[in-house]
């Protein structure tokens, strides 16, 4: 049984399938990546990992335990964090206070929850932001600071929704060392991603998909090969 | 962490009051103070905290205030079992209320809570076997005396101010504000939204009941149009939040004092100085003034609620540092 | 069976009016995303004004919706200019800091038109207010009857005017979707505007229909007020096809509850419906019908 696995889910909005009949496994360690065009059904398969959004077909299973149907905060407690590709800080807290509010579901003492919290802004590279209101941040922290608040939860398997985008070039290389980071320390990731370089440099699989449905699946050099990605990507008269 | 000063100065003096102000009025206004500290504290906790607005505080007032005299008048108890009592009764209905509205996110919250303060004061108009619908009903007072009153009106703000700042700091504090900021970023931190909005309204209504319970044997006297009143109890529990300071620990505090201050001086038109001033000149006209403002109370409610939401949107505690520049500013040119 | 014919029929004709004030109060819940706590103090203000111009100056009541319905779009349009849309730029710990503002207004309302007219209890007596005709043995008022005919055509003018015309159209996005609305170059702050004027006109023309039935005092807002916030959550919010339903439903809940509950529970009705939608339908009609 795969560490984490979706098995034929859908979900419709309004008739229209936004997400129709998706599998894959991952291993864990992995980095796994979730790679797409624009509205080709990305965010709602974290959405619906997350429990979110309801399923219509299909069930989620993790750490061979169906999570599909629970809510957003069991499944945050049987170990999956996320990040939001829309920032989600809590405005009016300061850095820290964002973090212990996260670090409170496995420590429920606000010392330890405390000292928890200042390790993960400590690993995520935003010491000195720590007492700064969360929306003051410039976006590159923000995106950091849901980073951080999502592994204060200590989960197993973080779902990053889209980290590296709007960053420049010196942020992205510090993104990239972040999350292998993350990976090094034994949380498994799955990574959407809209910048092709990030997402091959790191995943040790991807799945390509568009219109919702599964086009391809398999290591970074394979799906880059695949004509179909090519072909979502880059439209009907590209030839590499 | 350096305490702040002020609060200290503030208990010490309000311990000594009634020592310095013998007068009943002054006793009268300053335990009113005192509970409306708790009833702010109570609405602050799950509106500036938790961010479900309560339009309806007197749901839970007058729950607290009727057990008090239900008991008195029906089992023949002491009415003083009715601040745990009258407590624990509003935290009955609050939770399955709170099950109820907050599966839904927007407006339902506040607006169920109106909806819960009209329908209670329906049920006490109605059910006179057991109210005595508009009549009200009359328990004997246990102190001649205010000041024991005083000193049990200023114990429940102390517990209401020390209660919810150490739940402030604490693991649930932290829920609550999280959820206040974002309920979906809440939600993926692992957080149990509905569960700790449930809490959150729990503990304001227990607040806001032992207040009501205290009002009963304070007062001796309850109807349905005064505890479960629409002006005088849910939209001065929001002003007494909101002036003071939404979501700070001693923003009901202020407010309590503002609000109970603007109360009093339009019933007394001016703690009668507008009285005086007509009885010195002998223009008729002051007369009617004096007439209109102490009517107007509920005008300067309304006009409260504007100038405040419009101005001071975080109340005084809240928007100090808004207060402290335009004064400021105001200052420089003189120098 | 006759009583409850007859029950039926009062129960529609009312539903016919609380329909006008739901709709109302579902548009500015579908474009401002509020619920208008000073509503059924919009009504109360245009039922001092048919008063006033029936009183003092004779004109018929239903002849006075040709003044009431155009002050009443003023004043929403300045309250929402003046009022509400600077709220849009305040940093507020509450969300309902909008909602809040409407009780202000509401009480500043009321207490403005008991300083004019004092507490009394008013009434517009016409030579129809008490007349009645009557079909197969049912009684039908003839006041209550021409209100619902006027209702219903207000009904169907206002879904012309949101389906046919351009700034219909631009309210109805900025009530989809406000930002989109604004990135394809509406001016949402004149839409809002409009809107809480459209509201409280149409919330006018309930109070002046309603007045030679019933009396006038100025705490009558508040219980219409609460009519119409359980209409429109009835309805499911911000679908004015959801706010029809919901006014006939509350006008036949009333209705029946005051046959054969008792009069002391009319007022409890709507408020207990209010609660029993939240528990069971959440999201109203609108769910059920997916209209």
């Amino acid at each position: 049984m795969a560490f984490f696995e979706v098995r034929d889910i859908v979900k419709y909005f309004g008739g229209l399938a936004a997400v129709n009949r998706v599998s894959f496994e991952v291993q864990e360690g992995q980095i796994y990546g979730l790679i797409g065009p624009n509205g080709s059904g990305k965010t709602t398969i974290f959405n619906l990992i997350n429990g979110y959004f309801h399923l219509n077909k299909g069930q989620i299973w993790f750490q061979g335990e169906k999570i599909s149907g629970l809510k957003t905060h069991q499944i945050c407690q049987r170990g999956i964090g996320r990040t939001f590709q829309v920032v989600k800080p809590l405005k009016r807290m300061t850095v820290l206070d964002n973090v212990i509010a996260s670090a409170f579901l496995r420590h429920h003492s606000r010392a330890e929850a405390q000292a928890w919290a200042e390790a993960t802004i400590h690993f995520c590279g935003l010491t000195h932001f720590k007492d700064k209101v969360a929306k003051s941040l410039p976006i590159a922290s923000r995106k950091r600071l849901e980073i951080a608040r999502s592994l204060a939860t200590r989960p197993k398997l973080i779902l990053l929704d889209e980290t590296a985008a709007g960053l420049n070039p010196h942020e992205l290389e510090e993104a990239i060392a972040l999350i292998k980071k993350i990976r090094d320390s034994g949380i498994t990731v799955i990574i959407v991603e809209h910048i092709m370089k990030v997402i091959m440099s790191i995943s040790d699989r991807i799945v390509a998909i568009n219109h919702g449905m599964v086009i391809t699946e398999g290591t970074p050099t394979e799906v880059a090969s695949n004509p179909e990605v090519i072909k979502a990507y880059f439209g009907e008269d590209y030839r590499a | 962490m350096k305490r702040p000063s002020g609060p200290l100065l503030l208990l010490v003096f309000l311990l000594i009051f009634p020592l310095i102000f013998r007068e009943g009025y002054y006793q009268h206004l300053m335990i009113l103070v005192l509970m409306w500290v708790a009833i702010g504290s109570g609405w602050n906790l799950i509106s500036g905290y938790t961010g479900q607005v309560l339009f309806g505080a007197a749901a839970f007032f007058g729950v607290g205030a009727y057990t008090a005299a239900l008991l008195s008048s029906k089992l023949e108890l002491s009415a003083w079992w009715g601040l745990p009592l009258g407590g624990l009764l509003s935290v009955a209905i609050a939770f399955p209320f709170g099950w109820i509205c907050f599966r839904l996110r927007g407006p339902y919250f506040a607006l169920a809570t109106l909806a819960l303060n009209e329908i209670f004061r329906h049920i006490a108009t109605i059910w006179e076997s057991l109210t005595d619908g508009m009549i009200g009903i009359l328990v004997m007072q246990t102190f001649i005396s205010k000041v024991p009153y005083y000193y049990v009106a200023l114990a429940t703000a102390i517990l209401s101010i020390v209660g919810v700042d150490y739940v402030i700091r604490s693991r649930w504090g932290y829920y609550f504000v999280s959820i206040r900021e974002d309920q979906d970023a809440a939600e993926s931190m692992g957080i149990d939204t509905l569960y700790y909005k449930m809490v959150s309204l729990c503990l304001s209504a227990f607040l806001i009941g032992i207040t009501g319970a205290l009002y009963t044997n304070y007062m001796g006297f309850i109807d349905p149009k005064v505890v479960f009143s629409l002006h005088d109890i849910s939209i001065m529990a929001i002003l007494v939040g909101i002036v003071g300071g939404v979501g700070t620990i001693y923003g009901p505090t202020v407010g309590a004092f503002i609000m109970v201050a603007v109360q009093e001086i339009f019933r007394t038109g001016g703690f009668g100085l507008l009285n005086a001033i007509g009885k010195a000149t002998g223009w008729p006209f002051m007369t009617t003034v004096t007439k209109y403002i102490s009517e107007a109370h509920v005008l300067s409610f309304g006009l409260l609620v504007i100038v405040v939401i419009l101005f001071l949107p975080n109340g005084i505690v809240g928007d100090w540092g808004i207060i402290k520049k335009i004064f400021v500013r105001s200052k420089k040119p003189a120098v | 069976m006759e009583v409850f014919l007859q029950t039926l029929v009062a129960g529609v004709l009312k539903g016919g009016l609380y329909a006008l004030i739901g709709i109302g109060m579902t548009l500015i819940m579908g474009v401002m995303g509020i619920i208008n706590l000073a509503h059924g103090q919009f009504m109360m203000v245009a039922m001092y004004v048919t008063y006033t111009l029936f009183h003092f100056l004779g004109i018929d009541p239903y002849f006075t919706l040709l003044i009431s319905m155009p002050s009443l779009f003023v004043l929403g349009i300045l309250i929402q200019k003046y009022l509400l849309n600077p709220l849009m730029k305040v940093d507020s710990i509450l969300p309902e800091n909008q909602v809040l503002m409407t009780v202000g207004i509401a009480m500043v309302l009321t207490e403005i038109a008991r300083f004019i007219f004092s507490s009394n209890y008013l009434s517009v007596k016409t030579s129809y207010s008490s007349s009645a005709f009557y079909v197969g043995g049912i009684s039908f008022s003839v006041a209550l009857t021409i209100a619902f005919g006027i209702a219903l055509l207000l009904t169907f003018g206002l879904f012309w005017f949101l389906i046919k015309t351009d700034l219909g159209r631009s309210i109805r996005a900025v009530s989809q979707d406000g930002e989109a609305a604004e990135l394809m170059g509406v001016d949402s702050e004149k839409i809002k505007m409009i809107t809480m004027g459209i509201g409280a006109a149409l919330v006018a023309a309930a109070g002046t229909l309603l007045l030679p039935i019933y009396y006038l005092f100025p705490d009558i807002g508040g219980p219409f007020t609460r009519k119409a916030f359980v209409i429109t959550i009835l309805g499911g919010l911000g679908s004015t096809v959801g706010a029809i339903f919901g006014g006939v439903t509350l006008g036949l809940a009333e209705s029946f509850g005051a046959t054969y509950i008792g009069m002391d529970f009319e007022d409890m009705v709507g408020l207990v419906i209010f609660l029993l939608v939240l528990l069971f339908i959440p999201g109203g009609f609108r769910r059920l019908t997916k209209v």
